[in-house]
């Protein structure tokens, strides 16, 4: 026993306690763009990982084309962003008041044509995004990249700045109207139809901005986006559902469980943490570890 | 009970079928043209047309859930290929391969997919329940992908068509005729089955909890033990797909465990239409060869799934019931 404390590698712990956070943050923010969407307009987003990819992918053409990395996360978001406002009017306006289903079997559809349009566009050949700041910090034995800890910072100022959004600025306050009670909302001359497209470009914009974010410390190609938005989805359910906060935490703490298992499991196998979270969530607390108990 | 009378003198007009015989006739016009086809076709779209045929048991297997229980599965590939992975396994430890353990082996390991998929999503509704069944498939994907020794990874395992084999009767090899009609003679006693179990008290049941679920539940029934049988038997009829696909293939895959196979499969079921059993068969060859036209047309590299992707929302927005949507109170009655 005594062995096994004095083998723990206490360094690596606290590394991948700093890499935990890093993409738990980035995760927080593709969730809360999927929370935002879903706890407002009642629609899973299948789409949302596949405009995570557009935005790495968008952000990838702008650099080569502007030379920088900032200009290019900017136009990705407002392309993603823009992009996301004309999928909602076009496919999901028709549906609102149909059975939600609906909205996942349409978005589904959304994500087959981009991730096509991505893989006929791009090619299967990984793409890569250089990072911005090459500079690097010790930490223990390691150099650290300080870009890492740019973009946690970045991830949280953006959820920040959202939810400062929400909460004092007139169309924050629509969106909060909206999603308590749209009949009402309707009646008291909100323009819910447009609530809920600003609501869709925002979240677009939120998944193109850390695919953006995210895009230096992968490889970017066409599936990128199968995996975040099941790793978002893992999140969305444990943190319980439609939840603003409760998804943040959840993103940071499945992240930290990945990051942790990544010491002993190969990365590829340290993914079964996540879906064992999920599971015992299930099992123990189905609607959601980080809210409070409902009455 | 005073239109009784009145109701057994009206639909039998003269020279009027009632709507059983319909459906039977229908239901044998079809079976004739199916059975007859790959004795006309050439080769390469008689196999073309068995592969439909199993695809559309798996679309089939999944209605059961989208559209008679009203959940949707995006999950199904974990049960298709549990049962290809079973069969494999089974034709590679027996010798000579036994195609009966195959199915046995393949129906075993959907059931065990299906029981703990079950299990745990059932506690979830609606969309949640789509996201659950989705997240599951996957883990048994990763499973597959990682564990080599077992399941040859990436490469997945290669075996040999094993005979169609009833112990002192036959014991013969499988050509592309046989092949046809034995997948033709499972895919319709699984219809014929399908289509007695939603007819039945419990398919009824089913359909109550699709058309308002707090209130079955009010009633008296468990919702959720309705919920884990009717997920159990889909999946079953899955598995029975990645068997058949197996066998006519001569192969089990991690790709047919992918997510794709699921979405795939959900495709087929909008097209052609939920909640009809005969819709998803329907849509899923419609899928097919639009795909199989698109590529001769544009060229083997042409990303078909765009404008698939296109018919695929038009149709959920403008054609909800899908294309035989038409005929759904019809084929249900």
């Amino acid at each position: 026993m005594l062995q096994f404390f004095q083998s723990f590698p206490l360094d690596l712990l606290l590394i991948q306690t700093v890499n935990g956070i890093v993409s738990g943050l980035i995760l927080a923010l593709v969730a809360s763009g999927l929370t935002l969407i879903f706890g407002i307009m009642d629609v899973v987003n299948f789409a949302h990982g596949e405009l995570f990819m557009l935005g790495a992918y968008l952000g990838v053409v702008v650099l080569a084309t502007t030379g920088s990395f900032w200009l290019a996360l900017i136009v990705a978001t407002l392309i993603v962003a823009i992009l996301g406002a004309a999928m909602q009017i076009v496919t999901l306006r028709p549906l609102i008041g149909r059975d939600p289903l609906n909205t996942i079997l349409v978005t589904f559809g959304i994500s087959l044509i981009l991730q096509n349009f991505a893989l006929w566009e791009f090619g299967p050949v990984a793409r890569k995004l250089p990072e911005p700041i090459t500079s690097y910090f010790t930490l223990f034995y390691l150099q650290y990249p300080w870009y890492r800890i740019v973009i946690a910072g970045l991830s949280a100022a953006i959820i920040g700045g959202f939810w400062l959004f929400l909460k004092y600025s007139k169309f924050g306050v629509w969106i909060r109207a909206t999603t308590q009670d749209r009949v009402m909302a309707q009646a008291m001359g909100i323009p819910v139809p447009w609530v809920y497209t600003g609501v869709f470009a925002i979240g677009a914009a939120m998944a193109a901005a850390s695919g953006v974010l995210f895009g230096p410390l992968g490889s970017i190609n066409h599936t990128m986006g199968l995996d975040w938005v099941l790793k978002a989805f893992i999140v969305v359910v444990v943190g319980g559902m439609g939840n603003l906060g409760g998804s943040i935490a959840a993103a940071i703490f499945v992240s930290l469980l990945e990051s942790y298992a990544a010491i002993w499991l190969d990365p590829s196998r340290a993914v079964i943490v996540s879906f064992v979270v999920l599971i015992l969530t299930l099992l123990f607390r189905p609607t959601g570890l980080f809210v409070p108990t409902p009455k | 009970m005073t239109t009784a009378p009145f109701d057994k003198a009206m639909p039998l007009g003269k020279g009027k079928l009632s709507h059983t015989a319909v459906y039977w006739i229908g239901f044998c016009a079809v079976m004739a043209v199916l059975i007859v086809a790959p004795l006309v076709l050439p080769i390469f779209w008689a196999k073309f047309l068995t592969e439909i045929l199993i695809w559309g048991l798996l679309a089939m297997s999944s209605d059961l859930l989208i559209g008679y229980t009203g959940m949707i599965s995006f999950g199904h590939s974990a049960f298709f290929g549990l049962g290809m992975y079973g069969a494999a396994g089974a034709l590679l430890q027996t010798h000579p391969p036994n195609l009966w353990l195959a199915i046995l082996a393949g129906l075993g390991g959907a059931a065990g997919a299906a029981l703990f998929v079950a299990y745990f999503s059932t506690r979830l509704r609606d969309i949640y329940f789509a996201i659950t069944t989705l997240i599951f498939s996957q883990i048994f994907y990763v499973i597959i992908f990682t564990w080599t020794a077992v399941t040859g990874g990436e490469n997945g395992l290669i075996f040999t068509r094993p005979h169609f084999s009833l112990p002192f009767l036959v014991d013969m090899r499988f050509n592309v005729l046989t092949m046809h009609w034995f997948v033709l003679a499972l895919v319709a006693g699984s219809y014929l089955l399908l289509r007695r179990i939603t007819r039945s008290p419990f398919g009824m049941v089913l359909q109550s909890i699709r058309e308002n679920e707090a209130r079955t539940r009010a009633i008296g029934y468990p919702v959720e033990r309705y919920k884990i049988v009717a997920v159990m038997l889909s999946g079953l009829f899955a598995g029975l797909a990645g068997v058949l696909y197996a066998v006519q293939n001569e192969f089990a895959a991690p790709d047919f465990v992918f997510f794709v196979t699921s979405g795939d499969t959900v495709i087929f079921n909008v097209i052609g239409g939920i909640g009809t059993l005969v819709g998803p068969i329907v849509g899923a060859g419609f899928f097919q060869l639009l795909r199989e036209l698109m590529s001769r047309v544009f060229g083997e590299q042409f990303p078909y799934l765009i404008p698939l992707g296109f018919i695929f929302i038009a149709i959920i927005i403008f054609l909800p019931q899908g294309l035989l949507g038409f005929a759904r109170r019809w084929l249900n009655r």
